[in-house]
């Protein structure tokens, strides 16, 4: 992975009458990594990949291809190609003209089209199938028509727009690992959209998490799921428990708070938070950790009662109630067998639960 | 076994007329009625046709086969060019109006305007304004056109069959913007932006992508148009002039005096050209 | 950034611009101005020649409303159409029902069978109905043989309703069999399940649902057999006038000719049509509430 960047967008706006769908983005996207951006619907991701490929202009701000300002470039004339979420393949062309179709439009000559045709399709792994059309095909396979499509045509950059929303769970899964070893194969930057936590997290390099045309935080999926900046990535990505409060000091490292109802906890803030700051407090169900009451809360312990539990496999999801209002989920990896259900947690068990602070954030906003 | 097979299937129709696969009362009595229904539908269409090769001369009554009227009507210089001019007429408006509402079904369906809805209304009232009105206002309207032009350049212009074209141009329009709008709203404009994005002009994206999905819809379209025109009777009597004269026109003129065979002759060339043409249109369907 | 979408905005107006100017054109100059002009003709006086005179008067309305000959020929036509109209419907809706019913494969066979008689000349249509209706013709051949002799069809206020309904009846088949297909048939069962008998059912259920394609049906069966003449001509034998009859002579064959009088009929049918139809789809919204 280099270091120049292929995609940069300066403080990209844009509006849709009253509604503005895109707020003041800035974004710099590197060659060869596989980027996504990630949000729930009507996050402006869409937007954001529209105006990259040419079919929607900013409002203001430039989008920026390779240090070349796109300006009012029509799609046709960028150096990107994009995947579509319906795929849009061409119904009256058969798989190989539609994957010929944009070497055609460059004037490219027969032999060579057809030569880079029979690579494409190789590279998807839909050999044989040239002939056939569109909806003759599975809706993996016509995924991969859309692909060869696009990668046909060398583009500087893939664009990829929820390329596998159309596909069931356990397609979805296969695609989402062809898709990233075949980006590390063509070696070309991919910028996906997607609104599933999972598949980004899974699949990319890097992560911008977006939310209501704002662009909330990028990072590598590691850094999204444990530093996240703000309540909604911490809430968006993955499971957590949040409870609110308000910052009282600071305690070497961690930043101190209070609940309304008087518990105190410490935990990592991004940047220093003078006291009386309103902050979510935020900790993952995983991070938690259950103990047996012996007389005296340790530090940053809560004590409570274990109301549910529920096996699920993998782990034990379990909920205890710290007082009135709050309850904690907790889940807990069966490293051991739980079938001795006498050695495991039961409803009613009194409990403390312990928030390690490095693994707990305290979140203003 | 061969006998039995015909019996076989026409109880298992009867028996798929329900959703069940059960027969019941109610079914049957829907079934038979829809029998009944298609029986008056085609009857006299099959005897008009039979009636064709009757000795007859009156056409009402089998008296012997013959094929007399067929070769009469071929022999009669003023059926024939008739069936010319019907066939001229259909042709320039089906080319006219198919390429005239395809374009405005184009600027309907892809662009939001001041006045829109105002135009759309002025694209349907030929649809629901009764012929008659419209061949006597065309008639009206062609009458006065043609005193001004005697008045300016003193040139005596009759009603010919360039102003049954205009008519029914006018009246066509209408339906083939119905059709090819159809297609329109069918089409998945994301078409238009994947080959955008493949890097088609907008040249391209129109002749290699729209054209091509939307041509069944303009060819539906244009087929509607020509049978439209075929079958126009009112406007054709009220803007064709003497000598100019169509085919529906002229077996109305000669069906009011008396029943002759030669009609029922011309009327079954005039089926076999409109089902030849049902059947081209459904094959240009299937082959999409 | 406002410059760039001026720019498109006038790309995009010229090329609305080239789209509609040639329909609008054709529409305004051959559909719209003659009917102007219709309209301005029956505000004008006819001389004894059948030429116009543009003098303005209300005589031609006066007429229509006074004379009888006038008056009689709108309730006919709209009486006629009405009965049409309601035949082709308890006709046509069952028949729906049977082709919607049918299974899959058989549904657009049937459908296409239905339109093929649609699809071949009018007049061939009703001239069909002549042979048989003649006085020596097929049914009263038969009547003959078995021995009840022969019967006055042709030329009967009978036999033009027969040619309405013959030549209206796919119209009505098709909006109806549109609505009747999207109609979901297990609403039926599940209102069955909820205690509503068959007629309940489909008063309640399929008959509102189904109601645009009624609506559709009607209007598109009604508008042309308000103005037809050719079918009371062939078939009716010209012996009672139908508005199309006597706006067809005003127009064309009448001595003299009279053409503001006919403008002013046709204006008259187009009002009567346009106040039948504003009362149809009031009625009709209502039941479907």
């Amino acid at each position: 992975m280099s270091d120049s960047i292929a995609i940069e967008l300066c403080d990209v706006v844009k509006r849709f009458g009253d509604v503005v769908a895109v707020d003041h983005v800035n974004l710099q996207i590197r060659d060869g990594e596989f980027f996504s951006l990630l949000g729930p619907s009507g996050c402006g991701k869409t937007s954001t990949l529209r105006m990259i490929a040419g079919f929607e202009l900013p409002t203001a701000g430039s989008i920026l291809i390779h240090g070349r300002e796109m300006g009012i470039t029509p799609p046709h004339l960028r150096p990107v190609n994009t995947v579509f979420q319906s795929y849009a393949l061409f119904p009256h062309m058969t798989v190989a003209q539609n994957v010929a179709f944009g070497l055609e439009m460059r004037k490219t000559p027969k032999a060579e089209i057809a030569r880079q045709v029979k690579e494409a399709l190789e590279l998807v792994r839909l050999s044989g199938l040239e002939d056939r059309r569109p909806r003759q095909l599975s809706g993996g396979q016509q995924q991969r028509v859309a692909l060869a499509r696009a990668l046909v045509n060398h583009p500087e950059v893939l664009l990829l727009d929820e390329p596998l929303g159309a596909l069931d769970q356990k397609l979805r899964k296969e695609m989402q690992l062809e898709l990233k070893s075949l980006q590390a194969r063509v070696g070309i930057t991919f910028v996906f959209v997607t609104h599933d936590q999972e598949e980004a997290l899974t699949m990319s390099d890097r992560i911008a998490v977006m939310n209501k045309g704002k662009l909330l935080q990028v990072g590598t999926p590691t850094e999204i799921y444990e530093r996240p900046n703000c309540r909604f990535v911490a809430d968006f990505i993955g499971e957590t428990n949040f409870i609110d409060g308000v910052v009282i000091g600071r305690d070497g490292n961690y930043t101190v708070l209070e609940t309304p109802e008087g518990l105190r906890l410490r935990g990592l803030a991004a940047r220093p938070l003078s006291d009386g700051t309103a902050v979510t407090y935020s900790i993952r169900p995983e991070k938690v950790r259950l103990l047996a009451p012996n007389g005296e809360l340790p530090p940053n312990g809560l004590a409570g009662t274990v109301m549910t539990v529920n096996y699920i496999g993998s782990d034990t999801r379990i909920t205890v109630r710290i007082n009135d209002q709050r309850t904690i989920d907790i889940w807990e990896q069966n490293t051991r067998s739980t079938l001795d259900r006498d050695e495991y947690w039961q409803p009613g068990e009194a409990a403390v639960i312990v928030c390690p602070p490095d693994n707990a954030l305290v979140l203003s906003e | 076994m061969i006998k039995t097979a015909p019996a076989t299937t026409a109880s298992a129709r009867i028996r798929g007329a329900f959703s069940e696969g059960r027969l019941t009362w109610s079914g049957l009595a829907l079934t038979v009625f829809s029998i009944l229904v298609y029986l008056f539908l085609y009857v006299p269409i099959v005897i008009l046709v039979i009636f064709s090769f009757t000795r007859d001369e009156f056409g009402v009554r089998w008296t012997g086969f013959t094929f007399d009227w067929y070769i009469r009507l071929f022999n009669n210089p003023r059926m024939m060019g008739a069936a010319w001019n019907t066939l001229v007429v259909a042709t320039v408006s089906t080319i006219v109006s198919t390429i005239i509402g395809t374009l405005l079904a184009m600027a309907m369906e892809r662009y939001r305007f001041r006045g829109r809805n105002a135009i759309e209304g002025l694209i349907y009232l030929p649809i629901v304004v009764p012929e008659i009105v419209m061949a006597v206002a065309l008639l009206a309207f062609s009458a006065i056109i043609f005193d001004v032009i005697r008045m300016v350049t003193g040139e005596v212009l009759r009603r010919n069959l360039a102003t049954v074209t205009i008519g029914h141009i006018a009246f066509s329009i209408s339906f083939v913007v119905v059709v090819v709008r159809t297609s329109l709203k069918n089409f998945d404009r994301r078409l238009e932006e994947a080959a955008a994005d493949l890097g088609a002009d907008s040249w391209n994206i129109f002749w290699r992508i729209t054209f091509p999905l939307i041509l069944p819809g303009i060819i539906g379209g244009a087929l509607l148009a020509f049978t439209l025109s075929l079958d126009d009777f009112i406007i054709s009597l009220f803007l064709s002039g003497p000598g100019t004269s169509l085919l529906p026109v002229e077996v109305y003129n000669r069906v009011r005096r008396a029943i002759t065979p030669e009609i029922n002759a011309i009327s079954t060339l005039m089926l076999i050209l409109s089902m030849a043409l049902v059947a081209l249109s459904q094959v240009l369907q299937r082959r999409r | 950034m406002a410059t760039i979408q001026q720019q498109q905005q006038r790309r995009d107006r010229i090329r609305l611009a080239l789209l509609l100017t040639p329909g609008l054109l054709w529409l305004l100059l051959f559909f719209a101005l003659p009917l102007v002009i219709i309209f301005l003709y029956s505000f004008m006086t006819n001389d004894a020649l059948g030429r116009v005179v543009y003098e303005p008067t209300l005589n031609n309305y006066i007429t229509i409303f006074t004379q009888s000959l006038y008056v009689n020929a709108y309730w006919r036509s709209i009486w006629t159409s009405v009965l049409t109209t309601v035949i082709c419907l308890l006709i046509g809706y069952p028949l729906a029902v049977f082709i919607a019913r049918s299974p899959q494969q058989w549904r657009m066979p049937l459908l296409m069978l239905i339109l093929i008689p649609f699809w071949t000349n009018f007049l061939v249509r009703i001239y069909a109905w002549q042979i048989i209706l003649a006085n020596n013709g097929i049914i009263n051949s038969f009547l003959e043989i078995i021995g009840i002799g022969r019967l006055t069809l042709l030329n009967t206020e009978g036999a033009t309703l027969i040619g309405l309904i013959y030549g209206e009846l796919p119209f009505m088949v098709l909006p109806l069999y549109a609505a009747i297909d999207r109609f979901d048939f297990t609403l039926m069962e599940a209102a069955a399940d909820l205690g509503a008998n068959k007629v309940q059912a489909f008063l309640r259920i399929m008959l509102p649902m189904t109601m645009p394609g009624i609506v559709a049906g009607s209007v598109l069966v009604f508008i042309p057999t308000l103005g037809q003449f050719v079918v009371s001509e062939l078939l009716g034998g010209a012996k009672v006038d139908y508005l199309g009859n006597l706006i067809q002579r005003l127009f064309l064959r009448a001595n003299p000719i009279n053409w503001p009088l006919g403008s002013a009929m046709a204006v008259l049918m187009m009002l009567v049509l346009l106040v039948l139809i504003m009362m149809y789809f009031r009625v009709t919204s209502e039941e479907e509430r």
